[in-house]
């Protein structure tokens, strides 16, 4: 659509331009041009007549004269009568104007002008449109402007793929058309070099003979011709045609096995009619399209006919149609299926009547046995002749490739003996298509039935989780009004067990659903023991349990590893610090025994206080470091934002509080923070805090091409240093962009590139041999 | 087509080999050449497929390229066709990234900038695994008879047993005079500082036995340490710092750094860090002389201290049994670690900063795995070790008392019985393993040993990074090379490809950081202070209003759009309502029948 229209606006703007020159022209014709003119038609008129020479000098005189007065007067006449002073340009405005149609008027009685031309006279006649105004000049020069560009851009758009290839490059070397340096094929160095000695005549022309490649290894024609057999593309598209045919087929099948099993004798009437109508239609039709197999349907008609007119099949005189006969005088039905026998009978026996003479028929018939393919003859072969109009049938449907349907259909309207063999076949594809049928069935009820029950579930679980959601804030309700009432370390600690206590349950609802509920209060008899131990610690100095001295704790040895205990160590390890720190140890004996003390006589007082601390080594150590570590998770949990204000909306007063309900709409709790580093290591405290000095080096928005993080970190993660790699390797990556060779010049892209970027490199060097 | 080239030359040589058959022309088995292709394809995944055939001829063709067809003119095949292979386990060593997946959808440009940074990536690896294997030494090792342990063989029977300049390596320097001794190898491992507990500091080319300078403060020293090159040290000395070069010329006191008792030279970043007994971490920059950082650790007295050689992470013990890793940046220890029940006597961290071991009162050894912080091992030392050193190849040597114990794997498999063990003649005060070299150096109360490990050090060396054997050009030009390359202080973190990730820390995260560093918001606005105006037109009034004036002036213009904009649209609606009715109440044919 597009160039259909600047095409047109193309011409449109090469006629607009040549008329808008013109128009200026003709109204104002310069004096000097006229003579001019006037002066060279006047000197073709003297070649052939000299005779009034003297009296053209005179006006000519005359008008030198007048021309130099300096007035413009016209001086040529109008051409309305016979005269030599007349000018060929100008048409004075004096007078009659001149209609098209005085022109046109005498076309009719002109019988040498063309018809066609006077009927487009005469539309142009009739139309009353008056000529568009041409282009003004500011948009011709546009639609001119615009033209131009396109083609340029068409032009310039040829050397897309070179710059584009140029940019992509790795490294671009100028000046560009250089020579490969490095060696050389030698068939482009050796042109002239030819097959000279006989062996190597021979051997060429072997080769030559058995269309081996004699240069590259090139493919040879046969494995070409073998590549081009068929691409993967046409597999697919003829693997599709297939399957859909199959599919059609089967469609196909199912519904006249459908129809089949119809036992209504009312329908199958009707339906024989209809096909029988039908039969009769496509006949007609083929008559004129297809003769051979309208002589042969016809062939066939005429067998049948042959057949019931020896036959005593509709002739009223089976036992049945007797029996009728005596019906029939009471029985209205009786009567009319006698009547419709008889009718049947009419049918088959009449003479058709073509257009055919029979002796074409025959000639034809013998043709058209040959051109039929072979299965659909021993459809035919197989069939119950009696039936024509389903043969029509059978002949007009091949194309859809559904011949064994349609010899299906035959055999059903007249329960032919010789398809039962066929009808065996396709029930036994019954059966299986239904088996197969019946177990999606299956399969999707299953998945119905499954759904229903995995909905129940997660309900029950939805419940579950609530319960524990509800009971979970109910507990922290009761933390925070703890704080508030006094904030003091034992409450914290508490605080701590019982989160410690959610915690350790949150996570046995989460993942442990089959372990025993043993395991899980044992589980938590540890977890609390742990904790109890320490406020007892913190509580009394007096109370305090005493460590085990580390000479037991090393001789520990790993429990018998049943996968139960495993499980439970493995949870465990996130949790108890004194087991870390009490890790089972392997005793190392060394041959030799030290007879130095390690410390040396300068600080001794050093030295006492470190044995006494050695001999309570581990006293105070592990709490010290719990309170550490609590207070560094306390610091780094975000601050509850109080907005209550006393007063508003109650009382207030010096021992007034603020309702609870009302604290408990204007404290705003922070979100969570994520999950810290160390929540799984109990021996460790992370810092949390961000390091800003390195991300004043650090990249913290997403350069242009990257998707993602880890794209990014990727393409950036190989050091490129000569410390870290090799020579070679660090050359290659350091690679400059853009290499100038000194002192030489450096030309534009000519179009030899371009073309040489068409042309495949591999065919330009080809070379004769022999 | 090269080889073809030469196949025509050999043919004005046929009459040579006349006795042979008719030579082997490229032309007749194209299959060889398809086989040479294979083989360069797989050549870099897999070790020798192909056990090498039985071939008369082991020539190779040396300017062969492996594209060119694999024939030779004489018709036998290139027994080892296409690229040498690379052994995958050495491939893997080098790895640096795992492959990032490629989507179709992605930009042209992306997909070519993942193409060419993985073909780089890969060809480095591959030329390194290429490369490695011109490491040609093997690490030493020591091997004791059936049913001899080998913690047993004496140091006098390796240094027989082992040839004269490697039995020279074992010595004994008698300084009984001024006690026990600190060292400290220089990181080239020739040369070795030796520094008396009463003042005797000494520096010696102990490959050659050549005494470089021989000094004495006249003070304690608590610790020496080598700076970046053997022309210059530092000393702790009991008060100041001090820097002295290899002639024993005091170049520097620093009073900025009291009472040091411990010292670690940081190689990459020209940093010495110290810790005090002051419980002070500070960070002297070497190259400039300037303080980076000062750090008050709050944790008493501090005299136990290490670094971690692949992250520039300063670790430091304490008495309460933890262990505190620390980078000038921070003001708080990055990560606190509780080891031992007991005080925590000595740390030391491993060459490829994976393994940490500590040593504490509670007598116990124990390993741990730095980058998880999860402990791996723990060994139970009955007397406790005082000092710890790890060698270059992961060999663990632990004084206890007068007696050193070297450890061998302490943390792959479980060590019961040390691999070597030495006594010396007295309570061991210093520990350290000579770079490069099987060598152990122990400082102790009677002066100095040079123990023979084997299979402590690194074989290879780097010869452009640490090269033992460079001259004092060499060392001039490393110098510079390495002022240039100096890390800066504020790269140290805990994981070293830190710098290499995103940032992605949220905007307002970024304007606090700023906001911190710059100490002013720069992002804030100034607040109108109106002029004070005589004659009482400075009236509380009056300023008032003219803080009215100017106030929301930045969003006074956005709200005048939408004011506008509101007022535009009530016209238009206004508009189309009226035109509504117009039509509504013209009169229809059939309206004369409402009623």
């Amino acid at each position: 659509m597009d160039k259909v229209s600047k095409k047109s606006i193309k011409n449109c703007s090469s006629q607009t331009p040549e008329s808008a020159e013109l128009n200026p022209d003709e109204v104002y014709i310069d004096e000097a041009e006229v003579e001019e003119l006037n002066a060279a038609d006047e000197n073709i008129i003297c070649e052939e007549e000299d005779a009034c020479k003297d009296e053209r000098k005179r006006q000519r005189l005359l008008e030198a004269i007048s021309a130099l007065g300096g007035k413009r007067k016209r001086k040529l006449g109008e051409r309305s009568e016979a005269a030599v002073q007349m000018s060929e340009f100008t048409v004075s405005g004096e007078g009659e104007k001149v209609n098209l149609s005085d022109l046109i008027g005498t076309i009719d009685k002109n019988a040498a002008i063309p018809a066609k031309t006077k009927k487009q006279l005469k539309t142009l006649q009739q139309s009353n449109k008056t000529v568009e105004c041409p282009l003004s000049k500011q948009e011709s020069e546009r639609i001119q402007r615009d033209v131009a560009y396109q083609k340029a851009a068409s032009e310039v758009s040829q050397w897309k793929g070179v710059i584009k290839q140029n940019q992509r490059a790795e490294q671009l070397v100028f000046p560009l058309n250089q020579e490969p340096s490095g060696p050389k094929p030698f068939e482009r160095v050796l042109t002239s070099w030819k097959a000279q000695t006989p062996l190597e005549q021979e051997i060429f022309s072997l080769l030559s003979i058995n269309k081996q490649p004699i240069h590259d290894p090139i493919l040879t024609p046969t494995e070409e011709a073998s590549l081009r057999a068929m691409s993967l593309e046409e597999a697919k598209v003829r693997h599709a045609e297939l399957q859909k045919a199959r599919a059609l087929q089967s469609y196909y099948e199912a519904k006249a096995r459908r129809e089949r099993k119809i036992k209504s004798k009312k329908y199958h009437k009707v339906q024989n009619k209809h096909k029988r109508k039908e039969f009769l239609k496509q006949f007609d039709e083929m008559v004129k399209t297809n003769p051979a197999a309208a002589l042969e349907e016809l062939n066939k008609i005429e067998l049948a006919r042959m057949q019931e007119r020896m036959s005593l099949k509709h002739q009223n005189s089976g036992k049945w149609a007797k029996s009728q006969v005596i019906m029939a005088k009471y029985d209205e039905g009786a009567r009319k299926s006698m009547q419709q026998q008889l009718e049947v009978n009419k049918d088959l026996t009449q003479k058709l009547v073509t257009s055919l003479n029979n002796e074409e028929d025959s000639e034809i018939e013998e043709v058209s046995a040959e051109v039929t393919p072979a299965f659909v003859k021993d459809a035919e072969e197989g069939l119950d002749s009696s039936n024509p109009w389903m043969r029509g049938k059978l002949s007009a449907e091949p194309r859809e490739k559904q011949t064994s349907d349609s010899v299906d259909l035959t055999a059903e309207g007249f329960g032919g003996n010789a398809s039962e063999d066929e009808e065996d076949k396709h029930n036994v594809a019954e059966t299986e298509e239904e088996a197969l049928l019946r177990e999606f069935d299956n399969r999707r009820k299953h998945r119905q039935i499954q759904e229903a029950d995995t909905e129940l579930i997660l309900c029950l679980d939805d419940d579950d989780n609530e319960d524990k959601e509800k009971t979970k804030n109910a507990a922290e309700d009761l933390d925070t009004s703890d704080k508030e009432e006094e904030l003091s370390q034992f409450t914290s600690l508490m605080q701590g067990l019982t989160d410690a206590h959610w915690d350790i349950e949150a996570e046995f609802a989460k993942t442990a659903a089959d372990t025993s509920s043993q395991l899980e209060q044992s589980f938590i008899k540890i977890g609390t023991l742990e904790d109890r131990e320490l406020l007892s610690q913190e509580d009394s100095a007096a109370e305090k349990v005493p460590v085990k001295p580390q000479l037991s704790t090393s001789t520990e040895n790993p429990l018998p590893a049943s996968p139960v205990t495993e499980k439970k160590r493995k949870r465990k390890r996130g949790i108890e610090l004194k087991h870390v720190l009490t890790k089972e140890t392997n005793i190392i004996h060394v041959p030799l025994a030290p007879t130095f003390r390690d410390s040396e006589d300068l600080d001794e007082s050093l030295d006492q206080r470190q044995l006494i601390k050695e001999a309570f080594a581990g006293d105070d150590v592990v709490s010290d470091f719990l309170k550490d570590k609590r207070k560094q998770e306390d610091t780094s949990k975000p601050k509850l934002l109080d907005l209550t204000l006393p007063g508003w909306g109650e009382w207030g007063g010096t021992d007034l509080k603020p309702s609870r309900n009302k604290q408990r709409r204007f404290r705003i709790k922070a979100a969570l923070p994520p999950p810290r580093k160390d929540q799984n290591l109990p021996s460790v405290i992370i810092l949390e805090k961000r390091n800003s000095s390195v991300t004043l080096h650090q990249v913290n928005t997403l350069p242009f091409p990257f998707e993602n993080h880890a794209q990014f970190e990727s393409t950036i993660r190989c050091p490129m240093g000569r410390t870290w790699n090799t020579e070679q390797t660090v050359k290659k990556i350091t690679k400059p962009k853009v290499v100038t060779q000194l002192g030489t010049i450096i030309e534009p892209m000519n179009r030899e590139r371009l073309g040489k970027k068409l042309v495949s490199p591999g065919s330009q060097d080809s070379v004769k041999l022999s | 087509m090269a080889s073809a080239g030469e196949a025509n030359v050999s043919v004005s040589h046929v009459e040579k080999k006349e006795k042979k058959q008719t030579p082997a022309r490229y032309w007749k088995e194209p299959r060889g050449e398809k086989d040479g292709n294979d083989h360069e394809e797989d050549g870099g995944k897999t070790l020798h497929q192909e056990e090498p055939r039985p071939q008369t001829t082991k020539k190779r063709k040396q300017d062969e390229s492996p594209a060119v067809g694999k024939k030779f003119i004489s018709g036998k095949s290139d027994p080892f066709p296409g690229q040498a292979p690379i052994p995958e386990d050495r491939v893997q060593k080098f790895k640096r990234k795992d492959k990032t997946k490629k989507h179709r959808r992605q930009h042209y440009k992306l997909k070519a900038m993942i193409t060419c940074s993985e073909e780089v990536s890969e060809m480095a690896q591959k030329q390194a695994a290429k490369f490695d294997l011109l490491l040609p030494e093997d690490a030493g090792f020591l091997e004791g008879e059936e049913e001899e342990d080998t913690c047993l063989i004496s140091q006098e029977d390796i240094a027989d047993a082992v040839d004269i300049t490697a039995g020279a390596k074992y010595f004994n320097l008698k300084l009984s005079q001024f006690g026990p001794y600190r060292l400290d190898y220089s990181r080239t491992g020739r040369h070795l500082l030796l520094g008396g507990r009463r003042g005797h500091v000494a520096c010696v080319d102990w490959l050659s036995k050549q005494l470089m300078c021989e000094i004495n403060v006249m003070e304690t020293v608590n610790d020496v340490k080598w700076l970046h090159s053997e022309a210059m040290y530092a000393v702790a000395q009991k008060k100041w710092l001090y820097i002295y070069d290899s002639n024993g010329i005091e170049l520097h006191c620093i009073r900025k750094f009291n009472d040091v008792l411990r010292m670690q030279y940081l190689p990459y970043h020209f940093l010495l860090a110290t810790a005090s007994a002051k419980s002070f971490l500070q960070y002297l920059d070497v190259s400039v002389g300037k303080e980076v950082a000062a750090i008050c650790t709050k944790t008493g007295r501090l005299d136990v201290m290490c670094q971690n050689p692949h992250n520039a992470i300063i670790h430091l013990g304490h008495p309460n049994g933890t262990v505190t890793l620390w980078s000038p940046n921070q003001k708080e220890a990055l990560v606190k670690m509780l080891c031992h029940q007991g005080a925590v006597r000595s740390v030391t961290v491993d060459k490829s900063g994976i393994y940490m071991v500590t040593s504490g009162m509670d007598k116990k050894l124990k390993v741990y795995d730095i980058r998880a912080l999860k402990p791996l091992k723990s060994y139970f030392l009955p007397a406790g070790a005082s000092c710890l050193s790890l060698s270059h190849r992961g060999l663990l040597s632990a004084a206890t008392g007068d007696i050193v114990q070297v450890y061998k794997d302490v943390w792959s498999t479980a060590a019961t019985k040390p691999y070597m063990a030495h006594r010396t003649r007295g309570a061991v005060w210093g520990l350290h393993f000579c770079p490069f070299e099987d060598v152990l150096g122990v400082g102790h109360g009677d002066g100095f040993t040079s123990m023979l490990v084997p299979g402590a050090g690194e074989p290879n060396f780097d010869g452009l990074d640490a090269n033992p054997y460079r001259s004092a050009k060499q060392r001039q030009e490393w110098e510079v090379k390495a002022l240039l390359e100096k890390i800066q202080p504020e790269l140290i973190t805990l994981d070293p490809n830190e710098l290499g990730q995103v940032d992605r820390a949220t905007f307002e995260q970024r304007h606090k950081d700023r906001v911190e560093a710059l100490g002013y918001d720069p992002l804030a606005q100034k607040r109108f202070i109106p002029k004070y105006k005589k004659k009482g037109r400075s009236s509380a009034g009056s300023i008032e209003r003219r803080k009215k004036q100017v106030a929301h002036e930045d969003q006074r213009d956005i709200i005048r759009q939408t004011v506008e904009d509101k007022v535009k649209m009530e016209k238009q609606r206004n508009e189309r309502e009226k035109k509504k009715a117009v039509l509504n109440s013209s009169r229809a044919a059939l309206d004369r029948f409402k009623k």
